[in-house]
């Protein structure tokens, strides 16, 4: 048996996995919970949030994200990538930024207008 | 001097102020104003760049920037005026008069009918705190930090040490980690956590980051710039312990240590602050005990996530509009107080005529509970409304909703209380 | 060759190249930080004190009431924040009333005008907030005054009036010449002939450089709090208590700013580090003046440093010659600091100077201050120059127009703490949480600099470490 703390919402339930039972998750409120439970044991994703460099706008740097989960043991990976992409404005939220981001099968997206 | 007339001025352009303004224009307030002090829109939130806002109001995880955008969006043909590089320098709670200054607009008599204050917060410093030591450059608010790191592209340091374990420290923890520094640690006086659950799982856990509950920073040591830290344990009277220090080699020092509600300007007009919450005295509508000034979001009091802050900001946006189309609340008032376990309510003043079907109101605990609690309303001695919940932290905010037809029972003052099962 | 060189550029120095600038003399200073007035100078009470506390016939007694005096008309004419509030030496007990009574003698005889005793009624009346006391020496020409802006006003009159200061130039040799004195400094060596020791807690090394060990410096630590506006208004006067066993007392005191200034102690050690126990006892002794202080409302700590010696007056000699010593500025050094440069000229004259008045030196100086005008100078204002209409530190509302001023003046800022001493931000309750990254953009445009370069304070105190996507540790 595993315990967990969910950080699929702000909530923050303590779940408990059952490694021997089929990866049964107990204590979530909600099957997001239940999902991230068993993901976690088997495959942990996370949502990268960062920065590339950007030029002609406002700021120097504009926020980009994954558009979805990455396994988080390819992070720093990602955030490697990250340091060689400079953005050129007009940026809109929404724009990608590197498709397929390390072979994830994830974009990474501008999350702002610059 | 330019002088304008307006139904609606919001002061401040953060998630706040654009809700309440968005939301006074759709209830029918024509001339609408946002004074906005920054070069942008969208306030602190434009440098929050991590993700998960928006889930309880968008049922989606969006980030810091996108969540703005979303009102920033929806601001372009709403005829709402938006001034940026505009500082409010006064206000005036009787004439309902806004002395602002700006490079483009100059200087300005804005007169408004109905007014919004949504100045948001500011964080704690070194000061507030009076953590001892050299006074070397390389310490930080971990909100100034992440304005360089996150807006101008700049790091702040190598080696860091983090005090205080708010959300946007834990989030600072993650986001130096990314950018190449070493987090060295998290230190936190409190036995608890300030943050969120949550974060301390992606943000520090996920990095090998340490956290230390019950210590805190006794010494900061570096003659130009930050050199060394010293931590040690403390007790539960939060005194360090002796023989328990810790030294860090760190260059840099993030404090994350609370947020104070900015209520210069609302101090300057004479409007009633409530001690604990560091916020004006609001009814049930956001209205402040200065008829037609209304406040909403961090100036009222510190949220924990900005989805209720939009919430809290639509309701006040809502009644201004509807006090500058003439509309006046009256009527009996219940006044809310804390009891045991709780340190604040929002609104501390109920009108109870005024209440349509139920009253929202917001608290926050003094400690950890977890097992069979209750939020207990009482009139007097008389329990009035009871509320089952299984945790609760003083990092999260808490919320019950009050039917109208208790509260028309209520003979006196109302008291809010958390009592744990035996 | 020049005429004069001054080693040091705090109130001290700054007063004598003020002094000296305003006569037919070629003057430059030498500062060995990166800016004026960052010594013993930027760390003090910002009291100018009546002048009864030195024992009559000293020269801290004399040069005192003679500086106070002058300080009036140098803050107006240089447009420096001066405020007369008086202050009131409280005597809690039986016990200290004669300890009162000697301080309104030695006012007496120091010629301090309108020094006297007042009751214990009366100080209540004038000071609601202050503890019951017997009685209360009130001396009304006592002041709060901006320390740092009094000596850059007047290390920027210098420059105006033709002295030259070379910040960075710490003195790291001095040799006697034929004709003078050749002070040696890592950048360029000066060579003067006469040269005044203005160096402050290090004016004792810099005696020695040229002359025989006189005196030994005993740098003494002082811990402060400086509490928000919200404490402004506790007391309307400098309260100081009488020096008791366990200390000198410690006063409580409205600043220039609207603040409320608490301290100090005192301790013989060089350091400027603040310590808990330190100010626990600063804290617990302003009680006895105030109880009601909040120290909650705490927005800063700092310590500084006092040059005492082991002499008890101020050394204010020549220590060779043409070699002039001003060394053992204590406390009160900053009141004195004006009449310590008029001496320091007689002095010089006394030794052979030949200085002139020159025909029309430079006696003014002005500083747009947007919040304190009115509605419509603020109108007029913008309307001239929009940079006032954009408010960037938002606790103290300094807008980008006197940041931008601040950067112009003759004696230019190199950090973000340079700029807070010249036009007050980040003087406030955020303590520059806000500004800060504002005004490193403004300052790195303004001096054409990379904003890494920016410093916070001295030299060495970086802020900025690199920019992002560099990768660090992470590659």
């Amino acid at each position: 048996m595993k315990e967990l703390i969910c950080i699929v919402c702000p909530k923050g339930c303590h779940l408990k996995v059952d490694e021997e039972n089929g990866y049964a998750v107990t204590g979530n409120t909600c099957l997001k919970g239940a999902e991230y439970g068993k993901n976690e044991l088997l495959n942990p994703m996370r949502v990268v949030t960062s920065t590339v460099r950007a030029e002609g706008g406002a700021y120097p740097r504009c926020s980009v994200k994954t558009a979805g989960s990455i396994p988080k043991g390819k992070i720093f990976e990602v955030m490697n990538a990250l340091d060689s992409v400079t953005l050129k404005a007009p940026v809109k939220t929404g724009d990608i930024v590197i498709k397929d981001v390390c072979g994830t099968g994830v974009d990474v997206v501008a999350t702002r207008n610059l | 001097m330019n002088e304008q007339l307006y139904d609606v001025a919001v002061i401040g352009g953060g998630p706040a102020g654009l809700a309440a303004a968005l939301k006074a224009r759709e209830n029918g307030a024509e001339k609408v104003i946002i004074l906005e002090r920054d070069k942008e829109e969208g306030g602190i939130l434009n440098q929050c760049i991590h993700n998960g806002f928006g889930l309880h109001y968008f049922k989606e995880e969006l980030t810091g920037p996108e969540y703005a955008g979303r009102f920033v969006a929806q601001l372009e043909g709403s005829g709402i005026e938006l001034w940026l590089d505009t500082m409010v320098l006064d206000l005036n709670a009787d004439t309902h008069e806004i002395h602002a200054v700006s490079g483009k607009y100059g200087y300005c008599l804005i007169k408004a009918k109905a007014i919004v204050l949504a100045m948001g917060c500011r964080e704690r410093t070194r000061g507030a705190i009076g953590i001892p030591g050299t006074r070397p450059a390389g310490v930080f608010t971990a909100g100034t930090a992440q304005r360089y790191v996150n807006m101008e592209g700049y790091m702040v340091g190598k080696k860091v040490l983090i005090l205080g374990s708010g959300d946007i420290g834990l989030i600072m923890a993650r986001r130096m980690t990314l950018e190449g520094a070493k987090v060295l640690a998290c230190v936190e006086v409190m036995p608890y956590s300030g943050g969120l659950n949550r974060n301390i799982v992606q943000c520090l856990h996920d990095y090998n980051i340490p956290l230390y509950l019950s210590h805190t920073i006794i010494d900061i040591q570096g003659k130009d710039r930050v050199e060394k830290a010293i931590v040690a344990k403390v007790d539960e009277n939060r005194k360090p312990i002796p023989g328990t220090e810790m030294e860090f080699d760190c260059d840099t020092i993030l404090l994350s240590v609370g947020l104070i509600p900015e209520n210069e300007l609302t101090r300057g007009a004479g409007i009633t602050i409530d001690r604990r919450t560091n916020g004006a005295v609001v009814f049930e509508n956001m209205e402040t005990q200065a008829e037609g000034i209304f406040a909403c979001g961090n100036v009222v009091h510190v949220h924990d996530l900005v989805d209720y802050v939009t919430a809290e900001s639509s309701r006040a946006g809502a009644a201004a509009a509807e006090y500058a189309c003439g509309k006046r609340r009256g009527g009996r008032i219940i006044e809310v107080s804390n009891g045991d376990g709780v340190t604040y309510t929002v609104p501390q003043r109920i009108r109870v005529e005024a209440v349509e079907k139920f009253a929202e109101l917001f608290f926050r605990v003094r400690n950890v509970y977890s097992g069979d609690l209750r939020i207990v309303v009482k009139d007097g001695d008389k329990t009035v409304a009871s509320y089952k919940r299984e945790h609760l932290a003083p990092g999260e905010m808490e919320h019950i909703t009050l039917p109208k037809v208790i509260l028309d029972k209520v003979q006196g003052d109302i008291t809010v209380s958390v009592e744990e099962a035996k | 060759m020049v005429d004069v060189a001054v080693i040091g550029c705090g109130v001290i120095g700054a007063a004598v190249a003020m002094e000296l600038a305003k006569r037919q003399v070629s003057v430059v200073v030498l500062e060995k930080n990166n800016d004026v007035a960052m010594g013993t100078t930027k760390a003090n009470s910002a009291i100018l004190h009546a002048g009864y506390d030195p024992e009559p016939g000293t020269l801290m007694a004399r040069l005192n009431v003679r500086g106070v005096e002058m300080a009036k008309q140098i803050c107006e004419d240089l447009d420096v924040h001066r405020k007369q509030i008086g202050s009131l030496v409280l005597a809690f007990t039986d016990e200290e009333v004669p300890h009162v009574e000697k301080l309104y003698e030695n006012a007496k005889v120091n010629g301090v005008p309108g020094a006297k005793i007042i009751s214990g009624e009366e100080v209540a009346r004038m000071e609601p907030n202050v503890s019951p006391v017997k009685c209360a020496l009130y001396a009304p020409s006592a002041a709060i005054v901006n320390p740092w802006e009094f000596a850059i006003a007047m290390a920027e009159n210098a420059v105006e009036n033709g002295a030259e200061v070379r910040l960075n130039s710490p003195v790291t040799t001095i040799e006697k010449t034929e004709k003078g004195w050749l002070l040696k400094t890592p950048a360029e060596d000066v060579e003067a002939k006469y040269v005044v020791n203005a160096a402050g807690v290090d004016a004792g090394k810099v005696h020695e450089m040229a002359a025989d060990k006189e005196f030994t410096t005993i740098p003494c630590r002082g811990e402060y709090y400086l509490l928000d506006k919200t404490e402004g208004t506790r007391v309307n006067h400098v309260i100081f208590q009488c020096p008791t066993k366990v200390g000198k007392g410690v006063l409580v005191a409205p600043t220039v700013h609207g603040n409320l200034i608490v301290g100090p102690n005192a301790e013989d050690v060089d350091s400027v580090a603040n310590t808990a126990a330190g100010l626990a006892y600063v804290a617990e002794m302003a009680k006895k003046s105030v109880p009601s202080i909040n120290f909650r409302e705490n927005i800063r700590n700092f310590a500084g440093v006092r040059a005492n010696t082991d002499k008890s007056d101020f050394v204010i000699k020549m220590a060779a010659e043409g070699f002039l010593d001003l060394a053992g500025m204590k406390s009160p050094g900053l009141s004195a600091a004006a009449a310590v440069g008029e001496e320091a000229v007689k002095l010089l004259e006394e030794a052979g100077l030949s200085a002139p008045m020159k025909e029309n030196p430079v006696t003014k100086r002005h500083k747009v201050r947007f919040k304190e005008l009115s509605a419509e100078e603020k109108a007029e204002l913008v309307k001239k120059n929009p940079a006032y209409g954009r408010v960037i530190c938002r606790c103290e509302t300094i807008t980008e127009g006197e940041i931008i001023d601040a950067c112009r003046e003759v004696i230019p800022p190199c950090s973000i703490d340079g700029v807070k001493r010249r036009a007050g931000s980040g003087m406030g309750r955020c303590q520059g949480g806000f500004c800060g990254p504002r005004v490193l953009e403004i300052l790195a445009r303004e001096l054409k600099k990379d904003p890494e370069e920016i410093m916070q304070d001295g030299a060495g105190t970086v802020i900025l470490t690199g920019r992002t996507k560099e990768g660090g540790e992470r590659r």
